[in-house]
């Protein structure tokens, strides 16, 4: 066990946890931000998408003892009051079927475009394709990052 | 309007009068969902809310709560079975509060999430619930003004008596109306006068989805809560020997070790209650990451395990499934079933004699599809939150059959049904997986056990190797055609392990006079379930390739092939029971033809059709495939659907594309295969989803518009994808796909 000063969503929090422990666990078991959704635990569905300093990274593979002083940001950081425009996007195309993949959807795409304002079909696959949703909402989610890019309100 | 008796769940409407919980409710109002909310804008709870009937209360502002009574599995219920009860309520949307419903058989009828059937079959006690509430209301304000009750109008939450002026909001009449007697019969609205039925309104727990509140059960933490996780068999046909618990015992956070046994014997089991692998082993410990690592570490012996049976009393009737002895393997269920589908099944139906005609045909043509095994993969592995002590189970989380499973688990526990509280969560997806709730009573089981509250969870490899899959089907399809290409002999033999996916009396029995419907079975020891839109999910899509193939020999449109067969069906329907009404399969060939533009040829795009009607609604789809650089993209899907009236439109047209993209990728891409009884995909990674890149790029969706009522929506726009994909593909690439998955080894669809 080691003691961790965390940098999340704007706050520090102390966590003392096996250093192996993923990022995933630590929000989720140690810190109650349950928003980050596990998955498959082999970052291969992208449900437990966080921004580590703005990139979007799969949480169930960065163990607590990599992360250091490097900002981590998770949905339920991702905007005061819940209305990133992706977020907004996503209500006004009401995208979510059961909704568990949404968070992760969520992340990568506020973070592409934060990197990528105008992505095209293209732009949007590549990057997305890392998140599975078995509800099969992909049409929807391409619909609404479309919606949020042009919203002209991305920082 | 309609006058309907209050009989239905009468028993339903005994009411508690006035009850006071002013200030208790707490939180986040859906009212703010769709507005940037701030906490200033959480709306105000009324002071008092007065219990109309189980389904609503109204509180003296006139808010209005209504209870979804459903489990919510992404199919949206939560929204739409509320706005029933508003629209016969007759009050204004932005004024409802959406809670989920405690599980109670007495007030509900069916809180079970499975078959599409949710809509449909409480659409009748939802809207009752409504107008029961209004008329009472109405009641209360003719007492109160000395009017005749009849002379009461009311409109968005407003009562109104026109001659004398009075006006007055619901809340203002809730606490009289909560005093009256419940009417024998009460008034249902028209179609036509429907103001919230058939508009969009937003998923209720939109807000809080987008911004990552706990709604889900992996999200239950309680204080002094531990977490568990269970190793059960690697393969089927093995069962536990024994295991080096002390190895792990003293790792980090692990409290215990011990082995349970999910179901005892003698104890009454129903379908909710389907597993294998009934010993399994628990591990106990503090956090996720700390059971992980004991899970892992953990030295268990295994051996093979006799035969065996599960035994479950479907509704009344005894049912056995036998789990033969044996490690199998994905070779020999393939040769298995090749051999057996090859001789003559089990005759279910016959009309005509097939081998006469046959012998008449001018061109007959002979083809098998097949599928494999598959796992549900809900996004959100099984979980459940367990707190049982000598005199009380509390139970929290995802499950499809909370009814079911109240009994099952009160047996297993030794308590009785009372002492048993199951609350149902939002689900992070069910398509049948859900309804098997052996993950709930493994979760008590070690609660009792350890007494103390826990959460069991699986890991993805846990529950993608447990089995309950959607079982292995092969089906073969034999028609002939006379020289006037008129199809005049059709047979199908269809079979799988270890059930059939045959619907004798299905299109295009009914249509050909000549038919004949066999089946096969296989025992196997892997175990299956209910998979979204169970055995129509492969046989929809082998049945409409192969009269696609059958049209092409027939050398007619696709479409005009299965048109004139259902007016066949409809002017001289042949046989009995008929499982579907041949005009409003009709109606959405006919439909998808004008909405896709059918017929009209568009250069380098290739297009294939499908329809197929299953759980009570119709669904026809044209899928339009291009190649870029060689490689097929699907560029759009039409989707042309009869399931009645339409609830809420965007939110169903959400759920066909949703059918569609999860259709396409199952066909495609995903498979379980098995060696020496051992599942040979654990997780995503060997496990193939269909992702953004492979989804068709765009969709449209059309909704036939009728007034009848309606039915599901869950599960009939996946089948028939299926169907429209294999027909796509081989226009775009020449070349015919039998056999699931259609991807193979090299990417199809880029």
């Amino acid at each position: 066990m080691a003691t961790y000063e965390l940098k999340i969503n704007g706050n520090t929090h102390s966590v003392d946890v096996d250093p192996s422990t993923p990022i995933l666990w630590v929000l989720r078991d140690h810190l109650q931000l349950v928003g980050t959704k596990f998955g498959c635990g082999i970052s291969q569905c992208g449900a437990c998408t966080i921004h580590v300093e703005g990139s979007a990274t799969r949480s169930c593979q960065i163990p607590v003892s990599s992360i250091g002083n490097k900002k981590i940001t998770t949905i339920e950081g991702l905007s005061k009051n819940g209305d990133h425009p992706v977020q907004q996007a996503w209500l006004e195309h009401d995208v979510p079927q059961c909704g568990y993949c949404q968070a992760g959807q969520i992340m990568t795409a506020a973070a592409l475009l934060d990197s990528n304002p105008n992505p095209t079909d293209e732009d949007i696959e590549a990057t997305m394709s890392g998140n599975i949703c078995r509800c099969g909402t992909y049409t929807r989610i391409k619909a609404a990052i479309k919606t949020a890019a042009k919203s002209g309100s991305l920082s | 309007m309609t006058l309907v008796r209050t009989t239905f769940g009468r028993r339903a409407f005994i009411k508690r009068v006035g009850l006071a919980s002013g200030g208790l409710m707490i939180g986040f109002s859906w009212l703010a969902a769709c507005k940037d909310a701030t906490p200033e804008e959480v709306v105000m709870m009324p002071d008092e809310w007065f219990e109309m009937n189980g389904f609503l209360k109204i509180g003296d502002n006139g808010m209005v709560t209504i209870m979804s009574p459903n489990p919510e599995i992404g199919q949206n219920v939560k929204t739409s079975m509320p706005m029933i009860v508003a629209e016969e309520l007759d009050t204004d949307w932005d004024n409802v509060i959406v809670e989920q419903a405690p599980l109670n058989t007495e007030l509900y009828t069916r809180q079970l999430a499975g078959g599409s059937q949710s809509i449909r079959q409480g659409w009748e006690g939802l809207r009752m619930a409504g107008a029961t509430a209004r008329h009472m209301l109405k009641e209360a304000a003719a007492n109160l003004w000395q009017v005749p009750v009849a002379e009461i109008t009311t409109a968005a939450g407003i009562l109104t008596h026109q001659a004398s002026g009075n006006t007055a909001h619901y809340g203002e009449m809730a606490s009289a109306a909560a005093m009256l007697e419940v009417p024998e019969e009460v008034e249902m609205k028209d179609s036509k006068d429907f103001s919230i039925i058939g508009t969009s309104r937003k998923n209720v727990d939109g807000k809080k989805i987008v911004t990552g509140k706990p709604l889900f059960g992996l999200d239950t933490y309680k204080e002094g809560m531990l977490v568990a996780m269970i190793v059960h068999p690697p393969a089927f046909g093995m069962r536990f020997k024994s295991m080096d618990a002390d190895s792990v015992k003293n790792m980090p956070g692990i409290k215990d070790v011990f082995t349970i046994d999910t179901y005892t014997d003698g104890t009454r089991k129903s379908f909710a209650d389907i597993a294998t692998f009934n010993k399994k082993v628990a591990i106990v410990g503090e956090t996720t990451w700390q059971v992980m690592q004991a899970k892992k570490a953990l030295a268990v012996t295994w051996e093979d395990s006799p035969d065996d049976s599960f035994e479950i009393d479907m509704f009344g009737r005894i049912m056995k499934t036998e789990y033969p002895s044996g490690k199998e393997s994905s070779q020999s269920h393939a040769l298995k079933m090749a051999e057996i589908g090859s001789k003559k099944g089990n005759v279910v139906r016959k009309d005509g004699n097939v081998d006469k005609a046959f012998k008449k045909a001018a061109k007959v043509l002979e083809r098998s599809y097949s599928c494999p095994f598959l796992a549900h993969n809900t996004m959100e592995p099984m979980n459940f939150y367990a707190n049982v002590t000598s005199d009380h189970a509390e139970l929290i989380g995802p499950v499809q059959t909370p009814e079911f499973m109240e009994q099952s688990v009160a047996a297993r526990l030794g308590l009785t049904l009372e002492q048993v509280d199951i609350q149902m969560t939002r689900m992070g997806g069910g398509f049948g997986r859900r309804l098997y709730g052996h993950f709930l009573t493994e979760a008590a089981v070690i609660s009792q056990t350890m007494q103390k509250p826990i959460k069991l969870v699986y890991t993805r490899e846990d529950d993608m190797t447990f089995g309950n899959y959607r079982p292995s089907y092969y089906v073969t399809y034999k028609a002939g055609l006379d020289e006037n290409n008129q199809l005049i002999a059709f047979q199908v033999r269809a079979g799988g392990i270890p059930e059939s996916p045959l619907f004798a009396n299905r299109f295009p029995a009914g249509a050909v006079e000549n038919y004949q419907a066999e089946e096969f079975t296989i025992k196997s020891n892997v175990s299956v379930g209910a998979w979204r839109a169970p055995r129509s999910n492969f046989i929809a899509g082998a049945e409409q390739s192969f009269l696609d193939e059958l049209a092409e020999l027939a050398e007619k449109d696709p479409i005009d092939f299965r048109l004139e067969l259902f007016d066949k069906a409809i002017k001289k329907p042949v046989g009995e029971n008929n499982d579907y009404e041949a005009e409003r399969y009709a109606g959405v060939l006919k439909l998808v033809r004008e909405k896709s533009g059918w017929g009209k040829t568009r250069e380098g795009v290739h297009r294939g059709v499908a329809a197929y009607y299953c759980h009570n609604s119709y669904v026809a789809q044209v899928l339009d495939i291009v190649k870029k650089n060689g490689v097929p993209k699907i560029e759009n899907v039409c989707s042309a659907v009869d399931c009645g009236i339409v609830v809420n439109p965007d939110a169903a047209a959400n759920m066909v594309e949703g059918g569609v993209v999860d259709g396409i990728g199952h066909a495609m891409y995903s498979s379980v295969t098995f060696n020496d009884g051992e599942p040979q995909q654990r997780n995503f990674d060997s496990y193939r989803l269909i992702r953004h890149s492979e989804a068709p790029r765009k969709q449209e969706v059309h909704f036939v518009k009728n007034d009848i009522d309606p039915t599901g929506l869950g599960e009939p726009p996946l089948p028939p994808v299926m169907g429209a994909l294999a027909n796509a593909l081989y226009k775009a690439n020449g070349k015919r796909y039998y056999h699931q998955p259609f991807m193979s080894n090299k990417p199809l669809l880029g």
